[in-house]
């Protein structure tokens, strides 16, 4: 579904990803750990070219998305991003929020976005909320109103980015729940996170990034149950105890 | 100086109150004009200078420090004996140099506070928005720029009432602003103390009053955030 091929990208004089390739397949569910500042945010971001790779490619469903006069946007639809400080619209309502893209895409008209916005907000218990303003909500609640308004525009990828490091710890599992649901609906996820027992818990493969590189990847158990390289074993016992 | 002064303010705004109304009509006139117009200009100015291409947001920034690091007085000077002279296709009259010069001055620093109100917008907003696919454009007018106003529009209200007094410069070419009126006056009575203090009354309410509904403003905004 996503396939990366030699990403490389630059900062300045700092080489944050250091070619990185990688494969994921539709349905997977990819947790992505590593200490801070090794470049997963970075490469997440690539994914949707938030982020520009100096070198390397991207296919997004068989389409090489990082060739030239591509139209990102069209491709951008189909990836959803949920992010670590929610970036909800303050200056919509919370409905407003969340029909905004598909109707300005025209992917649906007002009336079934409006629909689809009432569905989605009752899947997190926020239909009550449908017309006040985010600065009314609470940061679980206006992180569950940012991931309905990217599962708004029906992505076939959902992107997150720590999405729980901003919340109170009180707030964390409603938003987990939420991503759990989502998981088990068979939606293909890549997830930034420092939640290890979420990690372990949900994924069906493991990406440990060290340094710009993914330095060691597998399955929950093999990652977090017996893992090969040295500094994931240093990570590990450093999050984990 | 000081003896029978009540008496001399009140018989001069009895006499002349119909010029000072025509001179704060055409202050405020001018102020507005002023402002519309370097809002247009300005939002121009603003888009060329955030533009990526090097070339032409050097332009935009050679504009703007210009402007600012110049009189206004100069700028009026030049509008009103160069520039007529070099475009003599086009009709000016005193009020359009003088309105042109007060304008492209305002343009650029309403410039800057448009190209601060954007930037002042957090870039999660824009991310968020292209995230889910917006153009470049949809996310500047629907996600960016209303969020920019609330930025702006205090600014510009200051910019309003600075351009209140700025317009005073006009009165070097008689345009028939308060400051005009001043002068009319001054050569009529030959007085100059007591027409001063009417006229710098009459600037002074309407500054303090309208920045006083910008305060306001301002402070419903922030209620509102
Ligand atoms: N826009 C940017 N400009 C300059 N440097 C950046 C930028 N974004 C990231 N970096 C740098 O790139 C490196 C990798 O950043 P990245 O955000 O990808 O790390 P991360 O693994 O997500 O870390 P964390 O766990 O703290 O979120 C860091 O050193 C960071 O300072
Ligand atoms: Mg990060």
């Amino acid at each position: 579904m996503i396939r990366t091929e030699g990403l490389t990208k630059n900062f300045g004089g700092l080489r944050v990803l250091k070619g990185v390739s990688e494969h994921i397949k539709p349905n997977e569910v990819v947790s992505v750990i590593g200490p801070s500042g090794s470049g997963k945010s970075t490469f997440l971001r690539c994914l949707n070219l938030l982020e520009r790779p100096d070198a390397g490619s991207i296919y997004f469903e068989g389409v090489e998305i990082t060739r030239r006069g591509i139209d990102i946007d069209r491709h951008r639809q189909k990836m959803g991003m949920v992010f670590q400080l929610f970036n909800v619209f303050p200056h919509l309502t919370v409905e407003r929020n969340i029909t905004l893209a598909p109707v300005l895409s025209g992917k649906k008209t007002k009336a079934e976005a409006a629909e689809q916005a009432r569905v989605l907000l009752d899947r997190v218990g926020l239909l009550d909320k449908l017309d006040e303003h985010p600065n009314r909500l609470s940061g679980g609640q206006k992180q569950r109103l940012a991931i309905v308004r990217a599962l708004a525009m029906e992505p076939d990828v959902m992107l997150f980015d720590e999405p729980t490091s901003a919340l109170d710890p009180e707030m964390v599992g409603e938003v987990l729940q939420v991503i759990k649901g989502l998981v088990k609906s068979g939606m293909t996820t890549i997830i930034v996170t420092h939640e290890m027992g979420f990690a372990r818990e949900v994924s069906d493969r493991v990406l440990f990034m060290d340094d710009g590189v993914i330095a060691e990847q597998g399955t929950p158990e093999q990652i977090f149950g017996n893992p090969q390289n040295p500094r994931t074993k240093e990570f590990l016992s450093k999050v984990l105890y | 100086m000081w003896s029978g002064i009540g008496d001399k303010l009140v018989r001069i705004v009895a006499r002349y109150h119909g010029l000072f109304l025509e001179g704060i009509g055409m202050t405020l006139l001018l102020s507005a004009i002023t402002v519309l117009l370097g809002v247009v200009l300005g939002s121009f100015i603003a888009l060329l200078k955030m533009s990526k291409f090097r070339p032409v947001s050097w332009l935009a920034t050679i504009y703007i420090e210009i402007i600012r690091g110049t009189p206004l007085l100069l700028q009026l000077y030049f509008f009103y004996f160069v520039v007529p002279e070099a475009l003599k296709f086009i009709e000016f009259n005193k009020f359009t140099s003088v309105a042109a010069a007060l304008a492209l001055n305002s343009a650029a620093y309403i410039a800057e506070i448009i190209r601060g109100g954007i930037q002042s917008v957090d870039r999660g907003q824009t991310e968020a928005a292209r995230s889910l696919g917006l153009t470049s454009r949809q996310t500047m007018w629907e996600i960016v720029f209303p969020q920019a106003v609330k930025n702006i529009l205090p600014s510009l209200c200051n910019e309003f009432v600075m351009v209140i007094k700025e317009t005073s410069l006009a009165s070097t070419f008689f345009v028939g602003d308060l400051m005009t009126q001043f002068k009319t006056i001054q050569g009529i009575t030959y007085l100059s103390f007591e027409p001063l203090i009417v006229v710098g009354a009459i600037y002074f309410v309407m500054t303090f009053l309208l920045s006083k509904l910008v305060a306001a403003y301002e402070r419903r905004l922030k209620a509102s955030d």
